[in-house]
């Protein structure tokens, strides 16, 4: 009796000695932004051993203020300093800006110059995918993944490069159509281009997509069901593998997007893997409208609208979006009048697949962070705008 | 396809029937024709709620845009959810308006769920007091707002009652200025 | 003779002139070997500060393989790393962190502004959250100036630096 009392009273005091509390469990840690892998961003979460429990975003690191810098220049200066939030997509975020422009101030744009633009956006959109790829790679430790779609992509930059004169930011559209023309030889050296990359998706699917490590690692984890896309609005891709096929190239076609035709790739399954899989198959399709584009392009005629220097129209407002790499990219610009907008204001697929951060890091391992953030297509620049 | 077409027709009616007017006055649909599916959608809302709660802005095909005052906006939002069908906001913003001593909050609203509600967005406005800046806030109806209200706090100063967070977001933490998206702010140099 | 030699005071005036004799003679060929060290192995920091960070992991690519000058881009910690990279705009919110991080790395450390936004302020000077160029807070070695500068330009600089670190005495 005696010795069950003691051995009682030592495991009770060898209890207390090692009792912990909620509090002493968590552990804080701030995925900072530097860190390798995280980008220019900083989220905040807390670990209770392995798993997260609370997730905060911290951004901001990158805003430098666009939207009030957009007031104090005119429609057309504000075309330079808009494409830098997304630099290697550029195409497809001075895009929807010119749509938006060329609806306020009533400018037509002509046929050749909605085909070329069209063009260069599938182009853009290739040279942004393959870049995301490549980090994706690199994040999960593949570094053949990082290799492999940072060569590709050079190709597509020469393309661009011979279109447009730069690398990454072309300040190619303008409120009414493209700067120039196609350079001689360039559809044939952009079909031969394409037919090349779809031989290489081929090898991609297989060192990657097939790789038993990375579906490992992506399967199941972060799944993301229909109803919580639907609330949350994410757009792009993530709404795309979760089972909603929706595209605004053919939700609400702008300029010639109405005579392509093209399928909206989707998939069910809602967790990191379609994530991962759905811009590539965006790839895919991608391909077969760069060819569909070049054989049905008007072989001659203007490519921009006469305009005067500082285009203006009456006041008013538009809203205008189209797709980008990461989503939909909507501008709502006001006008009153004058040649300098009232507000302009950016929408931008990243900033609204943010909100998905904290709802699916919460509960999954700490682990697994970087498949989940990085497949949720987030670019911190474009974010923070 | 034809609503392009008929967008286009539409804005050259409309810019040459409405006059210089600024964005406080309504412009009015006189010589255009008000696309029907559209006209029908603010139709619903208006016969719900009475004709002095909600203002009809302007309908164009595909893009709709009304105003109510800053009290009744939850119930228009919640009827506009449930009864039309859309279901997540795609951007909220402000426009500061130092003239009328007021500035809009403005969400565009639209839908994944609903076919033919994909290609609208429904801008539903809102204008609160310059000094006096505060709404009720909508998250409880479209989630998808919660980051953007944050950040229109944070820009223009228009406090969201019933947001758990109104805070600083993207600006640093030793910001000490005013909101900078409102006119008063100059930007340096200019 | 050899009393005089080993005599304490005059046998610490010899070592010490051979000291000095070793140093000079050393010098020379050991700074060319560390310095030889230090310029095919720059490791810079992880840290992205804005928009010319694409064309940095361009520069990685296998085009412009910057990999083949020592310069990887791969290591988690920033107490192993001795260049740091500051690739576009600095933002008021992003400074102190990157003052935080310059102060973290050990000496002998380096530093590239690239892009002209880090140089200047570039196309952002009348922001109100960005800094007019970088070098109000670290001291800056090379600046790479374009909007982005291209992969090329950006191992021209690196190369200007090892030319600096060259010519350098070692501490």
């Amino acid at each position: 009796m005696e010795k069950e009392q003691k051995f009682d009273e030592t495991i009770r005091m060898g209890l207390e000695i090692v009792k912990e509390t909620e509090e002493d469990r968590l552990m804080t840690l701030s995925v900072g932004p530097q860190h390798p892998g995280s980008g220019h961003f900083r989220f905040t979460i807390k670990v209770d051993g392995d798993y997260i429990v609370y997730c905060d975003p911290d951004p901001g690191y990158v805003h430098r203020g666009e939207e009030k810098m957009c007031e104090y220049r005119n429609f057309i200066q504000n075309i330079p300093h808009l494409e830098r939030p997304v630099i290697h997509d550029s195409t497809n975020i001075t895009y929807s800006y010119s749509l938006a422009v060329e609806e306020l101030a009533n400018i037509k744009v002509p046929l050749r110059g909605q085909y070329i633009r069209a063009l260069a956006s599938e182009l853009n959109r290739q040279v942004y995918t393959l870049y995301w790829l490549g980090i994706y790679g690199i994040f999960l430790g593949h570094s053949t993944m990082f290799m492999w779609p940072l060569g590709d992509r050079e190709l597509f930059i020469d393309l661009l490069e011979a279109l447009t004169g730069a690398r990454v930011t072309h300040a190619f559209n303008i409120p009414g159509g493209v700067r120039n023309d196609m350079p001689e030889g360039f559809e044939e050296r952009c079909l031969r281009q394409v037919a090349y990359f779809e031989k290489r998706l081929a090898e991609y699917e297989d060192i990657f997509y097939n790789n038993p490590l990375f579906r490992q690692r992506t399967e199941g984890v972060g799944i993301l069901t229909k109803e919580d896309a639907i609330k949350l609005g994410v757009t792009g891709s993530v709404l795309r593998a979760s089972g909603i096929p929706f595209d605004v190239r053919k939700a609400e076609p702008y300029d010639i997007y109405n005579e392509i035709d093209f399928k909206i790739q989707y998939m069910k399954s809602g967790d990191s893997y379609a994530r991962s899989m759905v811009p590539f198959l965006d790839m895919k399709e991608s391909c077969n409208i760069i060819r569909e584009l070049l054989d049905k392009m008007p072989k001659s005629g203007e490519v921009r609208a006469k305009l005067q220097p500082n285009p203006k129209g009456p006041a008013g407002e538009s809203y205008k979006r189209v797709e980008s790499g990461r989503g939909a990219l909507g501008y709502y610009i006001v006008s009153d009048g004058t040649p300098k907008p009232y507000r302009v204001k950016l929408s931008v697929g990243s900033f609204r697949n943010m909100l998905a951060l904290p709802f699916l890091l919460i509960g999954s391992k700490l682990a697994d962070m970087p498949s989940i953030y990085w497949s949720l297509n987030y670019w911190p620049v474009e974010a923070d705008r | 396809m034809d609503s392009d077409q008929s967008k286009t027709q539409n804005n050259s009616e409309q810019k040459k029937s409405s006059s210089d007017s600024t964005q406080t006055s309504i412009s009015k649909k006189t010589e255009s024709v008000t696309p029907e599916f559209e006209g029908s959608l603010i139709n619903q809302i208006v016969t719900r709620f009475s004709d002095k709660l909600v203002q009809v802005i302007y309908v164009r095909p595909g893009r709709t845009k009304i105003l109510v005052p800053p009290n009744e906006i939850v119930q228009v939002a919640s009827f506009i959810k449930d009864r039309l069908g859309f279901d997540h906001a795609e951007s909220v913003s402000g426009t500061d308006y130092p003239n009328d001593n007021q500035i809009e909050v403005i969400y565009h609203l639209s839908s994944y769920s609903d076919d033919k509600l994909s290609s609208q967005i429904l801008a539903l406005t809102t204008r609160v007091d310059r000094n006096e800046s505060r709404m009720p806030t909508l998250i409880n109806i479209f989630k998808s707002a919660e980051y953007h209200e944050r950040e229109t706090f944070e820009m223009l100063g228009v406090y969201f009652e019933g947001h758990p967070r109104n805070e600083r977001f993207l600006l640093p933490e030793d910001w000490a200025d005013i909101p900078p998206l409102r006119k008063e702010f100059r930007i340096k140099g200019r | 003779m050899i009393k005089d030699l080993v005599n304490p005071t005059n046998f610490n005036l010899l070592v010490g002139k051979l000291g000095d004799v070793l140093i000079r003679a050393l010098d020379l060929p050991l700074g060319y070997a560390i310095n030889w060290g230090r310029i095919w192995s720059l490791w810079p920091v992880h840290l992205e500060t804005a928009c010319c960070s694409v064309e940095f992991g361009a520069a990685s690519g296998p085009r412009y393989d910057v990999e083949r000058f020592g310069i990887i881009e791969a290591f988690g910690s920033l107490r192993q790393c001795d260049l740091i990279v500051v690739q576009g705009t600095v933002t008021r919110k992003m400074a102190p962190r990157l003052r935080m991080v310059y102060d973290q790395m050990p000496d002998p450390k380096y530093v590239i502004a690239m892009g002209a936004c880090a140089i200047t302020g570039g196309l952002y000077i009348d922001s109100y959250n960005v800094l007019p160029g970088v070098d109000g807070i670290i001291p800056v070695d090379v600046y790479v100036p374009g909007c982005p500068p291209r992969p090329e330009t950006l191992i021209q600089g690196c190369m200007l630096l090892q030319e600096k670190i060259k010519r350098s005495k070692i501490r």
